[in-house]
């Protein structure tokens, strides 16, 4: 239940409103891109360790079968989306801007979407009698990760939630960034389910306050969701003023709560825990539908396409099969990007897979990028002239001239003092910059390169103590050596006086075997003065040496001494 | 199929350079038609000469210094550097006075220190520091102001030298008719050589032709004008609220306080806030991004510092306008007012991280 008009929200500072682009996708309902010949499955695909392979090339698997196992705290399960055959298991293309590759699972798919013997997970549908533990479990089991972006694994982030005492529970329905529709339309089409998700949420973690944050250029999904949410007065629908980037957790809670998550804290310790609506919607399916997560909605837009659309794609279609579903390119294909323009990044290719990250897959046109065609924007960058509309868009009101200023003089010290490492890279400043200098990529820069120091200072700080141990063993093997050898001599100094005087005593008399002993000891304390004064001597010289070089130094300053007295 | 690759974001505004400038000299248009109509043609023919200097001598240094030269003529900020400086000389001045105005700020003031964006001074006010130090005269010769009617009978349009007469007069074919009939001391000089003589300020004020009247005044109409310029400005985002607002206030405040304690004494805050280069200053010269103060509470610094030392110089100092001093000596205070007043970035508390290490090393940077 949504009194939307009585709710307060704050503001954060800063903001760009570019053309959002949302209406191309939104006009036919989501569809299902079917079952491509071939999925491949990375076994990353989320933050954290990767997940260990399960089955082995030519294993039949069936439909939702883990295939990959999450073997640390911070990982997450991978199942197959479909039934089929692995046909390899190697190292493929990622779906990342670097273009590397990583280790992937390739199912050949067979058609028939069996989920075989093993079959989806029993449903708890009454959820609010099983304990938060069995529910937390099956998320995890699950592999379900945050889908707005960060696939941080979603059991791990309610664990943390249940740990602290959660007083806002945040939807983020925001979906700021332009071109994505895929919560929209989830929104409008499965409010119900995504209810029914955040009840289950709300049965783990017992929040105070349950707010979904929905932009109000999306009038259809708040309206169905305030629809699917009438019965539930705990839980508010709230319609936040257009601004990107208010899909951002800090920011929509700031407008949300005027909260502020500190810097460098995450939002549990203030008491928020953020999901993203599509999140909410895989954890239903999971405790509600039995269903791990197999597939997610993915935009498919620009006019690099010929029918936009949002599709509920399988985990590991690829791109092209993807654009083949929403009819195939047009002659303005040039850009392919994963993620909105804004922060989303773009592949040279399009055989990658779609993974549990994708958002939205935008093909598009490199003028339909840009707002103004102006001969002017060809040109080449122009310096800064510190106009400052990069300072009025940031939303984490930092300084961007000046970090620019100091990145290109190199002095990340600086930098730093200027709190580089809050910069969320959401491209405010690179989008208002008149200049149209590429601000964001020099704080990238600059924090790799932030990185980069900080691991070599830390490996240089390794081998210093190594190296600081080896010189100090060395020294004290050669002590102990120094002291075994000289030991040795004493040893063999006094064994030959001891032969000597068994000579003499044999020609002498048996009462003087006393005297012989005493003798050898003699020797032998004789022997060890002498080591003592060698050492001595040594030492001395030593000592010598270091003042001779000192000395130069202590005539100087005495010089001086005299000079200043003068 | 194979894409093109970027980096994010991959959208970008319409805003550019150009059109900020632009919109900068689309302010500049009503002043400089009031000041025209009060002065005559010496001062589009200043306008013209200036701009036309100031192009020049950008591209001269663009390619010299091997740089592509159309994209930075047309960034249009050399452009506005010459109509500025040409708006603070007096009319009918010689045209090599300008010249030597524009090269300085142009080439010493901007390309010897890096070009547009490089420059830590002010290039107009730069050009206009040497000007008034290395030609007074020159530069305080200003003649009558025409169509002030509710004065006196002495001063009417056919004192306004016609186009002709002007263009003769600055190309120095031709002297003008006689100096000491068409000129006459501008407000603050004759504010100031009053005072000086000990007269009390009424006295000084009812003398003087420009100030007499407050509603026929040249000085009051042309101020009107360039603050028109400045709210257009602020409407367009082009220019933020801070600077303007904190040196007129600042100037306001401190020529009221001297000007209550003695009122014989001081001139009055009207006369400070709308005589000079105050009004072009407070919105065209010291909002000025690259040499000023960038971030919201270094503004408000910045702009009071400008508004204390106009009124320091004007009143104590020895120059009868002091903004270009006031611009300058502030201009080096910016990198360290620019450090210690860091807005709060998102999720810190209300005090500002202070660095933790080392003192900026901004006293250098200040001497280069």
């Amino acid at each position: 239940m949504s009194e939307n008009t009585a709710y307060k929200l704050w503001e954060f500072h800063g903001g760009v409103h570019p053309p959002f682009h949302k209406d191309e996708s939104t006009q036919l309902p989501i569809k299902s891109a079917g079952i491509p010949k071939q999925i491949i499955l990375p076994i990353q695909q989320h933050i954290g360790s990767p997940a260990e392979p399960l089955v082995a090339v030519g294993d039949k698997v069936d439909k939702g079968q883990l295939v990959a196992k999450a073997n640390a705290y911070i990982s997450a399960n991978v199942h197959a989306p479909t039934s089929g055959k692995i046909s390899a298991i190697e190292e493929l293309v990622l779906p990342h801007p670097s273009g590397l590759k990583g280790l992937s699972i390739v199912i050949d798919t067979d058609g028939k979407d069996d989920w075989g013997n093993s079959g989806k997970y029993p449903s708890y549908e009454n959820f609010k009698d099983v304990e938060p533990e069995l529910l937390l479990k099956r998320i995890q089991e699950a592999g379900i990760v945050g889908l707005g972006g960060a696939v941080f694994p979603t059991s791990v982030k309610i664990e943390g939630a249940e740990k602290n005492n959660i007083d806002n529970f945040i939807i983020n329905g925001a979906e700021c960034e332009p071109y994505i529709t895929c919560d929209d339309m989830l929104m409008r089409e499965r409010s119900a389910e995504i209810i029914y998700g955040i009840r289950i949420i709300q049965h783990m973690i017992n929040p105070t306050k349950c707010l979904i944050g929905i932009e109000d250029n999306k009038p259809n999904a708040i309206q169905a969701m305030q629809q699917a949410c009438k019965n539930d007065p705990d839980i508010n629908v709230i319609s936040i003023p257009t601004i990107y980037p208010s899909g951002d957790i800090k920011q929509l809670t700031k407008i949300l709560t005027g909260i502020e998550i500190p810097s460098g804290t995450r939002s549990v310790n203030s008491g928020v825990l953020g999901q993203n609506v599509g999140t909410v919607y895989s954890i239903y399916q999971a405790i509600i539908e039995g269903i791990p997560a197999l597939s997610r909605i993915t935009t498919v837009t620009g006019n690099g396409v010929q029918h936009p659309q949002n599709f509920e794609v399988l985990n590991g279609t690829s791109f092209s099969f993807l654009a083949q579903q929403a009819g195939g390119y047009t002659k303005m294909a040039d850009h392919l990007i994963m993620g909105g323009p804004m922060m989303g990044f773009t592949l040279a290719d399009d055989k990658p897979p779609i993974t549990k990250a994708t958002n939205c897959a935008l093909f598009t046109s490199t003028t339909a990028l840009r707002e103004s065609n102006s001969e002017f924007y060809n040109q080449p960058t122009l310096p800064c002239i510190r106009c400052g509309k990069c300072m009025d868009a940031c939303p984490v009101n930092l300084l961007p001239q000046q970090l620019y200023w100091h990145i290109r003089a190199k002095d990340l010290e600086k930098a730093q003092q200027h709190n580089l490492k809050d910069c969320i890279e959401c491209g405010c400043c690179s989008y208002v910059c008149p200049s149209h200098i590429p601000l964001v990529d020099y704080y990238r820069f600059a924090k790799d390169e932030l990185h980069e120091q900080k691991t070599t200072q830390e490996k240089a700080d390794i081998s210093r103590e190594r190296h600081e141990f080896l010189l100090y063993r060395k020294e004290r093997d050669k002590r102990e050596r120094d002291e075994k050898r000289a030991a040795h001599k004493a040893q063999l100094q006094a064994k030959k006086a001891a032969m000597a005087k068994k000579k003499a005593v044999n020609n002498e008399s048996d009462d003087a075997t006393e005297s012989t002993t005493d003798t050898a000891k003699a020797d032998a304390i004789k022997a060890a003065v002498a080591r003592a004064k060698e050492k001595k001597t040594a030492r001395e010289a030593q000592s010598k040496e270091r003042q001779d070089e000192q000395q130069p130094d202590a005539k100087k300053r005495k010089k001086k001494g005299t000079n200043d007295e003068v | 199929m194979k894409f093109k690759t970027n980096t994010s974001p991959f959208f970008s505004s319409e805003n550019n350079v150009r059109s900020v400038m632009l919109q900068v000299l689309i302010a500049l248009i009503p002043g400089t038609l009031v000041v025209t109509y009060f002065y005559g043609w010496g001062i589009l023919i200043n306008v013209t000469l200036s701009v036309f200097f100031a192009l020049a001598l950008e591209a001269l240094a663009l390619i010299l210094r091997k740089r592509p030269v159309l994209p930075f003529l047309g960034d249009f900020s050399a452009l506005i550097t010459g109509w500025l400086l040409a708006l603070a000389l007096p009319p009918l001045i010689p045209w090599w006075v300008i010249f030597v105005g524009v090269f300085f700020a142009i080439i010493v003031a901007k390309h010897l220190y890096g070009g547009l964006g490089y420059n830590p001074f002010n290039p107009a006010m730069v050009g206009f520091a040497v000007l008034i130090i290395s030609f007074p005269l020159e530069m305080t010769q200003w003649i009558q102001a025409g169509h002030i009617n509710a004065v006196s009978n002495t001063l009417n349009q056919s004192q306004v030298l016609s186009l002709l007469d002007s263009i003769k007069s600055v190309l120095v074919i031709t002297s003008p008719p006689d100096w000491d009939a068409i000129t006459m001391a501008t407000p603050l000089d004759a504010v100031k050589t009053g005072l000086r003589a000990g007269t009390p300020y009424t006295e000084v004020i009812s003398k003087s032709p420009y100030l007499a009247n407050t509603t026929s005044n040249t000085w009051l109409w042309s101020g009107l004008a360039f603050t028109l310029g400045g709210l257009w400005l602020l409407y367009k985002k082009v220019i933020h609220w801070q600077i303007p607002a904190a040196l007129i206030g600042s100037l306001i405040i401190i020529s009221g306080l001297f000007h209550l304690f003695s009122s014989d004494v001081y001139a009055t805050p009207l006369l400070h806030v709308f005589s000079g280069a105050t009004i072009l200053a407070a919105f065209f010269i010291a909002t000025d991004p690259v040499s000023a103060s960038t971030t919201p509470t270094g503004k408000i610094l910045y702009g009071v510092g400008i508004g204390l030392l106009i009124y320091i110089i004007r009143t104590w100092g020895n120059y009868p306008d002091a903004v270009a001093f006031a611009v300058l000596i502030m201009n080096m205070a910016v990198p360290t007012i620019d450090y210690y007043t860091q807005p709060r970035t998102f999720g810190y508390g209300s005090a500002i991280r202070k660095s933790h290490s080392k003192q900026p090393s901004t006293k250098e940077e200040n001497k280069s």
